[in-house]
């Protein structure tokens, strides 16, 4: 891993900077097209609401597909950034440096968009309030804090307020860069936003021991957040495929599982898009891959725990479900592509050093988990609910409707729609890490080689 | 008599904690020169006041409020509206540390915010005197003083470590 180059502070500035003092040609059309289709998604959303969940496929016995699939979805997908930047940070990788910021970013919107899931899901949104926030004392109806429908919102409010935060202390210093390079009412912005940086070791010093005492205080909801997702299917004790007691730890695995191939997939198109190829190399990709390989592999295995506590008690309906997850039209197609596209295609390439160097193998087979991801939990929630009734005429009843598809393609636009805005006004790399890092590195001569290294302060 | 601070701006670490080193030496007071910088140093490397802190106390003292007022809400939530579901207690212990788990982390959290802009001593509206290039890598040492007849020994203080220019405020 030699591929780090030596950068001026100026030239860092001018790099990383490029999307928000230079506006890539690229960026206006993008933008002005996603956000047509978030348009177009928003007008689908106001019909679904004004019609009512008839113009879905949703009917009985399947309540839950594919807006609930796609919530768990995208809490998986923000599983990336804590697991990047707190993880990274207090095992002190120097590899996440370019990685955090966009991480970060992506459990944000990922988090905004997977909370919209639920309430439109809801059909009259505006009702979730007497759910969650409903302290109407006048009337004495107070929600039922037993539900998890309550400790949801509870959980991903928590999750999403906190990376917010994490991400806007960590954007401090950068702030205070923008305010200096910039004129006019953007000087303005960054100037209220960066609250008066200037760049004192006392400031440097709160960055640090900040950023370390949030990442510690942010694992422990990162885990409970996705565990108390996969409460929502596992206390239902009713459902064969849902009442599970390792529920919590796969969820939670499944989720980094994505989460990381997302921050993959993202790192490949910010080096493409904005040619910061001296900053996302090569090896962080080589070291994102060897860290998916580990966690792939214990998705696995708790994949075959499911499986088999799930098959060990020998209960009728739960083989007879399993059998249709896997061995009936359509579902055994969907669950021949999950399990080629979550493991047996991108791990075993990954193997491979130079399928790890290459950005464009990495792309797509990022992709390929996060399409495999996508139809785990679709194969988790709908199959479980379609025989769940005695009425054989009920079963496989559920077909997403065009409606849902679009809402589902909507969310896609959505989070880029989101990254794309947010790169326009802050950078996605974040640059005082990338500067820390030319501070902290050296090449050094061991006999003729000449190896980069890092130093690191002892507390 | 009115607060002064100039400002030296270096090309290089090393002349910039021998500016450091010389206010020192000259008796100027810890706490009345500073040095930026576009990046984290690590810390002591220019010499410079290792500021103390007390941001573990923060997110403490926000989980013991989280905590008491998730405790607080769930139990009195329950209480208010005493729904009996199958014969069992009203208050519902594992669905209660759920949530309180959750709002003594947010709470926690929420704390370590103020604490590091609190101790980064943020929002600060008239940080004084700066130089954009210092986030482009030039080291600036800041000197404030009181007593205007110091400005000069500063001054020279800072030219004789190298300073490529000295800015007034």
């Amino acid at each position: 891993m030699q591929q780090r180059r030596e950068l001026d502070q100026v030239y860092i500035n001018r790099k990383l900077l490029n999307g928000q003092l230079d506006t890539p040609k690229w960026w206006a059309p993008t933008v002005t097209f996603l956000g047509v289709v978030v348009v177009i998604g928003l007008v689908v959303i106001s019909i679904m609401i004004n019609k009512g969940l008839g113009v879905t496929g949703l009917s009985r016995p399947v309540y839950w597909g594919l807006f609930i699939t796609t919530f768990v979805f995208w809490v998986g997908i923000s599983h990336a950034g804590i697991m990047i930047s707190a993880i990274l940070r207090l095992t002190q990788a120097e590899w996440r440096r370019p990685v955090t910021r966009a991480a970060e970013l992506l459990t944000v919107f990922s988090l905004l968009t997977a909370l919209v899931f639920p309430l439109i899901h809801a059909g009259r949104p505006w009702r979730i309030a007497y759910w969650i926030m409903p302290y109407d004392i006048s009337r004495g109806i107070y929600p039922n804090i037993r539900s998890p429908l309550i400790m949801d919102p509870v959980a991903i409010g928590t999750y999403l307020t906190g990376s917010t935060l994490f991400l806007y202390i960590a954007l401090l210093p950068d702030l205070g860069n923008l305010r200096d390079r910039t004129t006019g009412w953007q000087n303005a912005m960054y100037t209220v936003l960066a609250l008066g940086w200037r760049g004192n070791p006392r400031q440097w010093k709160m960055q640090t021991v900040g950023g370390i005492l949030l990442s510690a205080l942010m694992l422990p909801i990162f885990v409970s957040v996705h565990s108390i997702v996969s409460w929502d299917f596992a206390i239902a004790s009713a459902v064969e495929g849902w009442h599970s007691t390792i529920f919590a730890p796969y969820f939670v695995i499944g989720a980094v599982h994505s989460g990381v191939s997302a921050v993959v997939t993202m790192m490949a198109l910010m080096r493409w898009l904005w040619k910061w190829d001296d900053f996302i190399r090569p090896e962080h990709f080589d070291a994102l891959a060897r860290l998916l390989i580990v966690v792939a592999t214990g998705w696995l295995a708790f994949t075959f725990l499911e499986l088999t506590f799930a098959l060990y008690g020998q209960d009728a309906p739960e083989i007879a479900l399993r059998e249709m997850q896997m061995f009936q039209w359509p579902w055994n197609m969907l669950f021949i592509i999950f399990f080629l596209t979550a493991y047996l295609i991108p791990v075993p390439l990954w193997l491979f050093k130079r399928v790890r160097n290459n950005i464009a193998m990495m792309f797509w087979t990022s992709i390929l988990v996060n399409v495999g991801m996508w139809l785990e939990r679709f194969l988790i929630i709908v199959p479980g609910l379609a025989r769940r009734t005695p009425f054989v005429y009920t079963w496989e009843a559920y077909r997403p409707s065009g409606v849902e598809w679009m809402i589902f393609i909507w969310a896609f636009a959505w989070v880029t729609f989101l990254m794309l805005l947010f790169s326009r006004f802050f950078p996605l790399v974040p640059l005082f890490e990338a500067k820390e890092s030319q501070v902290f590195t050296d090449d050094v001569m061991i006999g003729r080689a000449k190896v980069p290294a890092i130093v690191r302060e002892a507390d | 008599m009115s607060t002064q601070s100039i400002l030296g701006l270096f090309h290089q670490a090393e002349p910039a904690a021998d500016a450091m080193d010389g206010l020192k030496e000259a008796g100027f007071k810890l706490g009345t020169f500073d040095v930026l910088t576009g990046t984290p140093y690590p810390e002591g490397a220019f010499g410079e006041h290792v500021p103390q802190h007390r941001l573990f106390r923060f997110p403490a003292f926000g989980a013991i409020i989280g905590f008491t007022l998730s405790v607080f809400l769930t139990a009195v939530t329950q209480l208010a509206y005493p729904m009996v579901t199958g014969g069992k207690p009203i208050l519902s212990v594992f669905a209660m540390l759920i949530i309180m788990y959750e709002m003594t982390m947010l709470s926690g959290v929420i704390a370590t915010v103020v604490g590091i802009v609190f101790e980064s001593r943020l929002p600060n509206m008239k940080p004084g005197i700066y130089d954009t290039r210092i986030t482009e890598g030039w080291i600036g040492v800041v000197v404030t003083f009181d007593d205007d007849s110091k400005v000069a020994d500063a001054e020279s203080v800072l030219n004789k470590a190298g300073a490529v220019e000295i800015k007034h405020a």
